[in-house]
């Protein structure tokens, strides 16, 4: 006696006979077209006969919708009443600040920019670096090949700039504090997932030696001209971080701080350094321990989403059971896609807008020197400052009343501080290895007259070329 | 009928998320369940396995739909991203599920260097010949002389073999299966699934909706409906690699395995 089987179709998953793939891949014509369609319109397939059914089960396996079964009547699979249990146990982790040893022995130590910033990275938690070799950044990335593996961690060369950021996004979800290096060229290449990082709230740093550009430009030669693709490079237009550190000592402390800073609120920080401070040797002072943000990693349902329309997510990782939903695309609260949905993007776009924004007083970073009955303000920042500096304590010296508002935080623009150092001065002043760039935020946060010294030659700004401008208007 | 085997709805429950949204007849629809089939078979634990997806129609299979981790990244980048998971997070399995648009076009090279480190994920490359997703624009893999969005007169350039592609950028383990034949395309991703390196499978798919109705004349089996007459194109178009070692592939598409260490890389 020939075997009997059961044939099932589920018509709310069946997509009808512009499929078809049963019918036709069936040798026995058990399936048939509807009387009638579904509600949607949809002419469904049925099982019309069953009884014909051999038990060959292409139906089954071809079906894109897993919508048929065919069991043999009297041995069904038992169908468990729930779906494999958890795997995984995960203990709760709130993170948040913690006092950690320094990777370097406390102390004074004699290094390179790059050096000392790789070195910050390490002490910051950092143990995946993803990147690919540019000048005048090559040596960051040949110093983290060399220490990350003394420290447990992961070190890949990468085929591009693109590979680099993105496994470092990747390695991010792993869990794991991750950064990449790079100069203008390839950060250009980072932009697009600049931008996913963004979305996805994934905390890492890039580290931007910047180079003469535009394009391959002068690769060993120290410019600023990144200031705003920092800002605006990758599209949409989302907010920010961005450091600027003019010193060996600041490229490890700034690094730190970008760690932090990502950890604190979920978010992609630019180290924005050029080739001088990348590669001056100075001596910098290591602490023994060094206070870090650690991100909150307890699982819970909405990794994407909070109440309030400034806050910051928990961020569980992959393998702890989350079930993950990872997207660039506009999403809710768990992840889920709402592309098309007005209220979903507007909210997700102002919260990722806010939760910095709303925050400045933890971003917020500068230094001030003579601004107090300073009649003229020199606003710099990154190397330049170091040239400005200089050229305010001669032009002091001379009579002058100038003063220097040093930018530690590009981005957001620290508004408020320009503004209460700018407002009293008759003119403030924008040294730059740019055509101007910051000097048009600080036109935006003052009614002062603001003078930009631009230079763009591939010299570090002589300080002398700015004591000159300060005391004979002479650019 | 196979032993132990979970039959659709448990499949369903246990790992999927949400139905497809694919075009009725899609062969990425029946990837997953092929797909599914062998992850139950092989105790791929999808909670401890990481999918990574880039962006198109191929793309959208693991991301919404797998029960699992998912990381739908940005176009073409979806190995890049699987290279920093799978190296911070060896414990982990790492499954990128894409396709030819976006791991052999515009993400080509993240694919010949993840081969070429052998880095221990799993890629399938649910080849559909063409951009589904924008509206059935020419890829790297539409065969010459196809009618696609972008090519109204015809494909004029060549198209990758990616099988060669992946083998000569030094992966370990290469298949090709085509959707004509769940059995073995099945069969073909719980060995996948198994192998210890790198491994690449190229999954030949269908897209009814672009390819089959810019290409309607090549589908000989007027009859049936477009998928079908698809599927059917293909069964009769893809030879195995054991049949074709013995009768020449006479202009067939090969399907089956390709090792590392085997005297022979032709057929």
């Amino acid at each position: 006696m020939s075997k009997k089987f059961k044939v099932e179709l589920d018509e709310a998953l069946c997509k009808g006979q512009a499929c078809a793939i049963c019918q036709n891949a069936c040798p026995q014509k058990v399936f048939a077209i509807s009387d009638q369609p579904t509600p949607q319109g949809i002419w469904t397939l049925r099982v019309a006969n069953p009884e014909e059914c051999t038990g060959c089960r292409r139906c089954e396996l071809f079906c894109p919708e897993l919508a048929i079964t065919v069991a043999l009547i009297g041995k069904e699979a038992p169908e468990p009443a729930v779906p494999l249990p958890a795997s995984v146990a995960v203990t709760p982790d709130y993170g948040g600040w913690a006092e950690v040893p320094s990777a370097l022995p406390a102390g004074v130590h004699f290094l390179s920019g790059n050096e000392a910033c790789a070195e910050g990275t390490l002490t910051a938690g950092c143990r995946f670096y993803g990147g690919y070799p540019i000048t005048p950044s090559s040596e960051l990335m040949v110093h983290m090949a060399h220490r990350l593996p003394e420290v447990g961690g992961t070190f890949i060369q990468m085929e591009d700039e693109i590979a680099s950021l993105c496994a470092v996004i990747g390695a991010s979800w792993s869990g794991i504090k991750s950064m990449t290096a790079t100069s203008g060229p390839g950060f250009s290449l980072m932009m697009e997932s600049l931008g996913y990082a963004v979305m996805t709230e994934t905390p890492c740093v890039i580290v931007n030696v910047q180079r003469a550009g535009p394009s391959t430009g002068q690769a060993s030669r120290p410019a600023q001209g990144d200031v705003m693709q920092a800002r605006w490079g990758t599209h949409g237009g989302p907010e920010i971080i961005a450091l600027a550190p003019w010193s060996v000592q600041e490229m490890y402390d700034l690094t730190i701080r970008a760690f932090n800073l990502a950890e604190r609120f979920r978010v992609p920080v630019i180290v924005l350094a050029d080739e001088i401070v990348g590669h001056l040797q100075e001596t910098i002072t290591v602490e023994p321990t060094v206070r870090c943000f650690n991100r909150t990693r307890w699982p819970q349902d909405s990794p994407f989403g909070t109440e309030a329309d400034d806050g910051v997510p928990p961020m569980p990782a992959f393998g702890e059971g989350a079930r993950l939903l990872i997207t660039g695309s506009t999403h809710d609260a768990r992840g889920i896609r709402r592309t098309t949905d007005p209220q979903t993007q507007e909210r997700l776009v102002r919260r990722l807008a806010n939760k910095l924004l709303a925050h400045r007083n933890e971003i917020d970073d500068w230094e001030t020197y003579f601004t107090a009955d300073a009649e003229r303000l020199v606003v710099a920042y990154g190397s330049v400052a170091r040239s400005a500096l200089w050229a305010v304590q001669e032009a002091r010296r001379r009579g002058q009343r100038v003063g220097l508002l040093r930018l530690k935080s590009l981005w957001p623009f620290p508004d408020e501080i320009v503004t209460r150092c700018a407002d009293d001065c008759r003119e403030v002043v924008v040294p730059e290895m740019n055509l101007g760039q910051v000097v048009r935020e600080v036109e935006r946060c003052t009614a002062a007259r603001v003078t930009p010294l631009s230079q763009t030659n591939g010299e570090i700004i002589d300080p002398r070329r700015i004591l000159g401008y300060l005391l004979e208007g002479r650019w | 009928m196979d032993k132990h085997e979970s039959s659709a709805p448990l499949l369903r429950a246990r790992y999927l998320r949400q139905a497809t949204p694919f075009c009725a007849g899609c062969g990425h629809g029946i990837f997953i369940n092929a797909f599914l089939r062998a992850a139950d078979e092989v105790g791929l634990d999808f909670e401890r396995t990481v999918f990574v997806s880039g962006i198109g129609c191929g793309a959208w299979v693991p991301s919404p739909h797998f029960l699992a981790d998912t990381l739908h990244v940005t176009h073409g980048r979806a190995i890049a991203f699987a290279t920093g998971v799978k190296l911070t997070r060896p414990e982990l399995e790492v499954v990128v599920i894409s396709g030819d648009g976006d791991l052999t076009t515009i993400g080509g090279n993240h694919l010949i260097h993840a081969a070429r480190r052998n880095l221990p994920i799993k890629v399938f490359c649910l080849n559909n010949w063409l951009f589904g997703m924008t509206g059935g624009q020419v890829s790297a893999t539409t065969p010459p002389g196809a009618i696609t969005a972008t090519t109204p007169g015809g494909n004029p350039h060549r198209s990758f073999d990616l099988v060669k592609l992946a083998r000569g950028a030094g992966a370990p383990y290469v298949a090709r299966w085509p959707v004509a034949r769940p059995r073995w395309l099945r069969q073909g991703i719980e060995t996948a699934l198994r192998e210890p390196g790198f491994a690449f499978v190229e999954v030949l798919s269908i897209c009814p909706t672009q390819y089959g109705r810019a290409n309607r004349g090549q589908w000989a089996n007027k009859e049936a409906s477009l998928p079908w007459a698809m599927l059917s194109w293909q069964e009769a178009n893809c030879i195995s690699r054991r049949k074709a070692q013995k009768e020449g592939a006479e202009g067939k598409i090969v399907v089956g395995e390709w090792r590392e260490g085997e005297e022979t890389w032709d057929v």
